[in-house]
């Protein structure tokens, strides 16, 4: 079953549901738009959604968001479905002339679109209420909704990585008392680990080389258009056969010089893009193994705890003093919040085993494809050039007889 | 990841430039083969990036045993751009046959002269002789002063090796050691010898300091400059025949061509003298023998002057010289070579840059291959299931392609360089037309101030005569004056029909070297174009054949949508 990423989600069905036959959801998000005006200014999106989903009332509804509600949705998944790996949603644009370009929009618009159906079609995340909310509330809702998320809930990937840090620094290991660090030892674990930082650097490098290929493409494109017009202007002077000639040169130079900025364009969306998208999912993926290490952290701690307590009511136990009713009490909390700890580790496991299996079978997909249209329009590109360049040779010929 | 790159080549040089791939430790896992490769200069390229590149090639083709790799093998034949026969495994289309071909193309007139691996394709005059030059081992030779001051200066020698059947050689091979400042000689003279032609312009001096001028790569530069300037002086069916080249080229030992003096003795020697002319004690008349040289490069000041005034005349004054250009054919063909020199140089700028664009495309082709490569090798390593096994497949697949499209536009771009030399060379040679043209106008200049001359001396001597007429009996020393004069005017009268006759040679000259350079410059630019477009042809093919086989393999990945 492969997801398609075109704007018109398609049927997506969830395999592992039993009654998956039945249910069914798609999102499209389309015509970006421009609101307000200078600093305030924003593009919102038109997000349509199609479901028969019980929980949503209707089968078709329309709603108005902009990029903010789009990070808000993936906040609060992030926070709530932790061991999942929450699809990424596209940077925010760094440079600001760029903002409103029609290429940036249209490539955010693209993205958008990939993460909202990413989120529909995962059997765990489709039926989250924050989903339904960001699908379906008006704009004043979806308004207030967003600036609650000030303080405790709103974690970035950054943040997360500090805490990351912070389990493998020695800090936490001086504060417990300990010197080893505080952090799983499975060799799964930490093959997964080296795996993913390793492939983040791989892939990063990757998709600048594609960034730079798509400029070189441009670069082409445009000093063919500037030597099309010299080699004609050269032809003009020359005159007779061979004047011909160089202007047939030029001419053909500058319908080239079209078709590689028509690849540049073709490589942006459909080959970097995606590498992009890869590199986002694994950054992603990134922020989940520090949730994994977060709880394993707090299972640990916790576990300390419980033995400290331990030791103490047992103190208590032959002194036979009046505290022990309090600490008995405090060592069966403390005893309850460690199970809780530990189950909600060893969610995150079982959740992140699953994901990573299909993480794997879905970027085979999905690079496979694009490398399928990088292949395409390459080839694509080589012939017309040769074409291009071969009906010009018997002008050639012409010449020198 | 530091790049390991040659330093870029200049206009003029074939040296094997920019390869695609960085040097990066991750590639140590790969085989290094890290054998280094010939380029024609004899010098071996010893970047080890090209070597890891290499063996990145080895590593991908060793699973596809069609694959016969495209690097020709370190061999006798100096330019690597001659490739063996066609690997079978590429069957392309026709015009891909073509770029096997050693450059020139033969015009079906047999031997080409001057031909070497830099020579770009040249029409030839139907003789079957043939002049080949080339220049080579430099070395480093010391000179010792002849002044007061001790010690000497270094200098740079460069071995000049001739082969030739060209009967007033008296011989067939010839090897003589120059120097750079034999080589400014040699040009001087012929600017002297041969005005009016279109000599092709010699390589620059260079304002750098002596510590520069040895470093290899300044060295290897000029040695590329000197033996190009050669081959055109070869090239040009008048200045071969030469006896100046000859001499250049034959004469062992010190070279016999007198030297041009400095600028600085030539005027202290013609203003030693002018005082003398203008007191009457020193000639003042312009030699007929001195005419057939230009008033610039001479000792005669006073000529100089004259010359100069004569030119102000024409500029400012208010009537006509009493010659002029006239040729209206030759004043429509100058305007015609100015334009055509402005879209010359434009078209040779916009060339440059287009292979440049073209050359960065090659490079981050492969590094995108490299970076596919090493994605490969990591999801192979850390394969956990069979989806990575599959996606190292395809990024293998991807990674070849990359790597293979990277080498073939560098292929391509070392064919464009030569190819586009053409434009580079005939817009060099402006330079000798414009010089070809100056010399007409010195000549008129020449002309028209001995014209003046003789108006003036007549003048004078009909003054004289008139006021002696009127003593009686004569005055001795106004007869003697007018005796002076009368041969002042004689002399100035030989000279100036030699000056005319000076003039309708190089007139002559002119035109025919117009012709000349227009039916050179033609054929030039055919062949140009052909091979340019042969070129791209072929490697666009085969561009497109390595894509289509990825797209083939990554088919079933197809969107079922479009």
């Amino acid at each position: 079953m492969i997801n398609t990423e075109s704007g018109s989600g398609p049927l997506v069905q969830s395999p592992r549901s039993p009654s998956s036959q039945s249910q069914y959801i798609a999102v499209s998000v389309l015509d970006p738009a421009k609101m307000g005006n200078g600093v305030q200014a924003y593009i919102s999106y038109k997000v349509i959604t199609r479901t028969n989903f019980p929980e949503y009332d209707g089968p078709e509804k329309i709603v108005i968001r902009r990029y903010s509600d789009f990070v808000w949705l993936r906040d609060r998944l992030f926070e709530k479905y932790k061991g999942v790996f929450i699809p990424p949603v596209p940077e925010k644009s760094t440079v600001e002339k760029f903002r409103f370009s029609a290429e940036f929009i249209e490539m955010r618009r693209k993205a958008l679109d990939v993460f909202v159906n990413r989120v529909a079609s995962h059997q765990e995340l489709q039926h989250s209420e924050d989903l339904r909310i960001f699908l379906t509330v008006d704009e004043q809702t979806m308004e207030r909704a967003r600036s609650q998320e000030t303080g405790i809930f709103k974690k970035k990937p950054a943040d997360l990585m500090q805490i990351f840090k912070d389990v493998q620094s020695k800090v936490s290991d001086v504060v417990l008392g300990k010197e080893k660090p505080v952090e799983e030892s499975s060799p799964e674990y930490e093959k997964l680990k080296n795996y993913v930082f390793q492939l983040e650097d791989h892939l990063a490098e990757a998709q600048k080389h594609a960034y730079r290929l798509v400029k070189r493409h441009r670069e082409l494109g445009q000093s063919l258009s500037d030597f099309g017009k010299a080699v004609k202007l050269l032809g003009e002077c020359e005159g007779n056969a061979l004047g011909k000639a160089f202007s047939e040169l030029g001419a053909k130079s500058e319908i080239l010089s079209v078709h590689l900025q028509k690849e540049a364009q073709n490589l942006l969306m459909n080959f970097e893009e995606p590498l992009k998208d890869y590199v986002r999912s694994v950054q992603s993926i990134k922020a989940t193994i520090a949730e994994r290490a977060n709880a394993f952290r707090q299972h640990c701690e916790l576990a300390e705890a419980i033995k400290f307590k331990e030791i103490d009511m047992n103190k208590l136990r032959l002194t036979r003093s009046d505290k022990l009713y309090d600490a008995e009490h405090e060592y069966e909390e403390l005893k309850a919040e460690g199970a809780e700890a530990w189950r909600r580790f060893e969610k995150i496991v079982k959740l992140m085993n699953e994901e990573i299996v299909r993480f794997q079978e879905q970027k085979t997909v999905d690079l496979g494809v694009a490398f399928h249209e990088f292949a395409l329009g390459q080839a694509q590109l080589a012939n017309s050039i040769a074409s291009a360049w071969r009906s010009l040779l018997p002008k050639l010929e012409a010449c020198s007889s | 990841m530091g790049s390991g790159k040659n330093p870029k080549p200049n206009n003029g040089e074939r040296e094997e430039f920019l390869h695609p791939l960085c040097a990066d430790d991750k590639l140590q896992t790969l085989t290094l083969t890290g054998d280094g490769e010939n380029n024609f200069n004899g010098q071996v390229s010893t970047s080890d990036s090209y070597s890891h590149y290499r063996s990145a090639m080895t590593t991908l083709s060793s699973s596809s045993s069609t694959e016969q790799p495209l690097f020709p093998p370190p061999s006798v034949v100096s330019d690597p751009l001659l490739f063996p026969p066609q690997s079978p495994s590429l069957d392309s289309p026709s015009y891909a046959d073509v770029m096997f071909h050693p450059f020139p193309e033969t015009n079906g007139n047999g031997e080409i002269s001057g031909d070497d691996a830099i020579s770009s394709p040249i029409s030839q005059s139907s003789s079957s002789d043939f002049l080949r030059i080339s220049v080579s081992d430099p070395l480093k030779e010391f000179e010792p002063s002849n002044s007061i001051v001790p010690g000497g200066n270094t200098y740079v020698s460069y071995l000049i090796t001739t082969s030739t059947n060209v009967a007033d050689y008296e011989g067939s091979d010839f090897s003589v050691r120059r120097r750079f400042k034999d080589v400014v000689t040699l040009s001087d003279r012929l600017s002297e010898g041969y005005r009016g032609f279109f000599i092709p312009p010699r390589p620059d001096k260079s304002l750098v300091e002596s510590q520069v001028m040895q470093k290899q790569e300044f060295v290897e530069q000029r040695r590329v400059e000197l033996e190009k300037y050669l081959k055109r002086l070869a090239r040009h069916p008048t200045i071969r025949k030469s006896d100046e080249l000859r001499v250049f080229l034959t004469v062992k030992g010190r070279m016999p061509l007198p030297t041009s003096i400095d600028v600085a003795s030539r005027m202290l020697d013609g203003a030693v003298r002018l005082p003398k002319q203008l007191l009457g004690e020193s000639s003042c008349v312009i030699e007929p023998q001195d005419v057939v040289h230009s008033a610039k490069g001479g000792r005669d000041m006073l000529r100089f002057f004259k010359e100069f005034k004569q030119s102000v005349v024409n500029d400012w004054g208010n009537a006509r010289p009493s010659v002029e250009e006239e040729d209206k054919e030759f004043l429509e063909k100058k305007l015609r070579l100015k334009d055509h020199e402005q879209h010359l140089t434009n078209a040779s700028q916009q060339a440059e840059s287009f292979v440049k664009a073209q050359q960065e495309m090659g490079e981050i082709m492969g590094e995108l291959g490299l970076a596919f490569i090493k994605l490969t090798k990591f999801e192979t390593e850390q394969t956990t299931s069979n989806t990575q096994k599959v996606r190292a497949a395809d990024m293998k697949n991807v990674a070849t392609a990359a790597v293979k499209t990277s080498r073939l536009y560098r292929e391509l771009n070392a064919h464009n360089m030569k190819h586009f030399d053409s434009l580079h060379e005939h817009m060099g040679m402006m330079l000798a037309v414009h010089n070809a043209f100056a010399d007409r106008s010195s000549a008129l200049l020449t002309v028209q101030t001995l014209i003046s001359e003789l108006s003036a001396l007549h003048s004078r001597a009909d003054k004289l005569e008139t006021s002696s007429s009127k003593i009686f009996g004569g005055d001795k020393s106004r007869v003697r004056k007018l005796e002076d004069l009368k041969d002042a005017i004689r002399v100035t009268e030989d000279a100036k029909s030699c000056a005319t006759k000076e003039y309708e040679r190089i007139k002559e000259n002119n035109r025919t070297e117009i012709q000349r350079l227009d039916e050179e410059r033609k054929a030039d630019f055919v062949n140009m174009l052909k091979g340019f477009v042969k070129n791209q042809v072929a490697y666009s093919e085969k561009i497109g054949i390595e894509w289509t086989k990825v797209a083939e393999e990554t088919s079933r990945y197809a969107r079922e949508s479009t």
